[in-house]
């Protein structure tokens, strides 16, 4: 980091602190006057109680009363036409703060004091949780936790709304806090910090009403679930990748295990786990901000429907509204949105049917392996260490005299073969490499009888291109070093070895170890 | 929905997201022709129809990120005209002329 960067980062960092100290001092400065108000209130009231019976204690203080009375009236005028907390059901700064939402139908006063008596809970606070929490804080949730475990990054930033440069390194929990409190100082903030476990979840979401999940893995997502049923909580799921995005009404309403009037929670809908191999996460496949954010956003809008439905419907569901549906985003395809009927409750769910085996007694007791039944990829390591080469020994390869060939160092020495998707090579690359996509190599078909599909004219360009030149040593890389790897394998097995006579190996840890130990300035996104 | 053509096959549109369009040359959406009779000679339903996709129609080899233990994997919604499968009779559900059958992997970032 530069000494400007550094400069600039402590300037944000004092202007945080002072608008946030400003902050502090304007609601001790309310707090105040209120707790003035409700003093002096208190006061007239007493004395309104004590006061004697006009006509016969016409002269008691020296004064006529009614001359006493006119002069009382006079005095506390002021005071008088501030209107007591008795006389309106909201402050009088909510009716301003409010004003917009409350005079529609869909809320109104009711609608208001509804969300200000409620209180509910956000799993994660990045991409979906930030433009949800901002949403409710704005529209005056009386009481909204937040969940998470996690520092905020610079890389977060595009889609995290909440929080901001000078406070990369923070807890993502305590940078909410601070933007959802300049934002709406009425609301209170409850943080949870670190990861929801099974352990802690019932404890965690045992007093609020409603929970949102904006986690990021299916793991987190079985535990959020399953507890809320077991809570008896309504449940608002989304998620989001690249540029799709997923909306689910969970457990709503929020009946009790066994009774089918309930409805269906995540394992209903995923009684198994999906394949871990088949999920990507945002940094490995991406995400637009705009559309996780358009998940966030749709979250609240569905907590705020529920909640200002009042609580009838939250405990009793009576009112149920919609079936069950899942509603699916999709930013580039026409239309964007579409709603598809969900099942009911499952007869066999193992936590919201009567052959539940999943009790709130088995979640705290930290017998249940989320993780484990979600499965984990093992570090990938299919190669032996002589089809390997560190990023340090590539580098000398490079520049010094090529270790397998004897050959003077240049670019023709050897073939680069960078094996990220195209859109990351365009990116940053290095110079000489040539690019074939892990999407064209993974859907190559394995060749079972080496040579025929060479006869029979019917192979990949890449694969025939590179049997061309079968006298240079083929370097694969990746960003991380584990396609790179397969990619070798797979090479062999289409023959491109020659047997054995070419060698070809991966660069270990991928082009993230190239930076961290050759090239610093290579770019890091 | 109207019966089968007169040469045996229904004409239907399959769809995919959440990221299965990649395993279908990143087509989102397709207009297939399908036998209206599976091998035995029963009507196509969807069980059929997923052996279809993934040997006719997938030319990505990694079939076990679509099926597993000859159904859809976990973690894949299918939606029948818009209604989870569930509500339809699951893999056993006939397929109609003109019907609209979706496969929805889903996502679990955030």
């Amino acid at each position: 980091m530069g000494p400007e960067t550094v400069i600039n980062s402590l300037r944000q960092q004092i202007t945080s602190c002072e608008s946030q100290l400003q902050d502090l001092k304007r609601q001790l400065a309310e707090a105040e006057y209120q707790s003035q108000q409700q003093r002096s209130n208190l006061q007239s009231e007493q004395s309104e109680h004590c006061a004697p019976y006009p006509l016969a204690y016409d002269f008691s203080h020296g004064v006529h009363d009614d001359f006493r009375a006119e002069i009382l009236a006079a005095l506390s005028q002021p005071e008088e036409s501030i209107p007591s907390p008795k006389r309106w059901p909201l402050d009088p700064n909510e009716y301003k703060r409010y004003g917009r939402q409350l005079i529609m139908p869909e809320i109104g006063l009711q609608g208001q004091l509804r969300l200000k008596g409620a209180s509910v809970l956000i799993v994660g606070v990045g991409g979906l949780g930030c433009p949800a929490a901002a949403y409710l804080v704005g529209a005056g949730v009386g009481t909204v936790g937040l969940v998470d475990g996690d520092t905020v990054e610079e890389s977060n930033l595009h889609r995290q709304i909440l929080h901001s440069a000078a406070r990369v390194n923070m807890p993502k929990v305590e940078s909410a806090m601070i933007a959802l409190h300049s934002l709406n100082p009425n609301v209170d903030m409850v943080p949870h910090h670190g990861r929801l476990t099974p352990e802690t979840a019932v404890s965690t979401f045992q007093p609020y009403d409603l929970v949102l999940d904006c986690t990021d893995t299916p793991a987190s997502r079985y535990l959020v679930s399953d507890t809320c049923v077991l809570l008896g909580k309504p449940l608002v799921s989304a998620s989001a990748l690249r540029t799709d995005g997923q909306l689910m009404v969970l457990n709503y309403p929020p009946r009790p295990p066994g009774d089918t009037a309930g409805g269906p929670c995540y394992r209903c809908v995923f009684p198994k786990p999906p394949p871990p191999e088949s999920v990507v996460s945002c940094g490995d496949g991406g995400i637009l901000g705009p559309v996780v954010g358009t998940m966030g956003v749709l979250q609240a809008l569905e907590t705020i429907k529920i909640l200002t439905r009042g609580p009838s419907a939250l405990s009793d569901g009576l009112a149920s509204p919609d079936p069950p549906s899942l509603l699916i985003f999709s930013a580039y395809a026409n239309p964007m949105f579409r709603t598809i009927r969900l099942r009911t409750r499952k007869p066999k769910c193992a936590v919201c049917s009567t052959h539940a085996t999943i009790t709130p007694e088995v979640l705290n007791s930290g017998s249940l392996d989320y993780v484990q039944f979600c499965g984990t990829i093992n570090p990938i390591d299919v190669l032996s260490s002589n089809e390997r080469i560190s990023a340090e020994n590539y580098a000398k390869i490079r520049l010094d005299v090529n270790p397998f060939t004897g050959l003077e160092p240049s670019k023709d020495s050897h073939i680069l073969l960078d094996v990220r998707e195209k859109v990351q090579f365009e990116i940053c690359s290095l110079e000489g490499s040539v690019n074939i996509p892990f999407s064209t190599i993974s859907s190559t078909p394995a060749d079972d009888c080496k040579g025929t599909a060479t006869e029979t004219g019917l192979e990949s360009g890449w694969v025939s291109e590179l049997r061309q030149h079968t006298d240079k040593p083929i370097f694969v890389v990746c960003r991380l070093g584990n396609d790179s790897q397969i990619t070798v394998k797979k090479m062999k097995e289409l023959g491109l070895d020659n047997g054995g006579q070419r060698w070809i190996g991966d660069i270990r840890g991928g082009l993230r170890a190239w930076r961290h130990n050759v090239d610093r300035d290579f770019p890091d996104y | 929905m109207s019966e089968a053509k007169n040469d045996g096959t229904i004409a239907i549109t399959v769809e995919f997201s959440g990221g299965l369009e990649m395993l279908f040359s990143n087509e989102r959406k397709l207009s297939l022709t399908i036998p209206g009779k599976d091998e035995n000679g029963a009507k196509t339903n969807i069980a059929f129809l997923v052996r279809h996709l993934c040997n006719t129609v997938m030319k990505d080899p990694r079939k076990e990120l679509f099926v597993l233990d000859d159904t859809v994997r976990p973690g894949i919604l299918v939606l029948i005209n818009d209604a989870d499968w569930e509500l339809e009779g699951e893999d056993k559900y006939e397929i109609e002329e003109g019907d609209n059958i979706l496969f929805v992997s889903t996502l679990h970032g955030g």
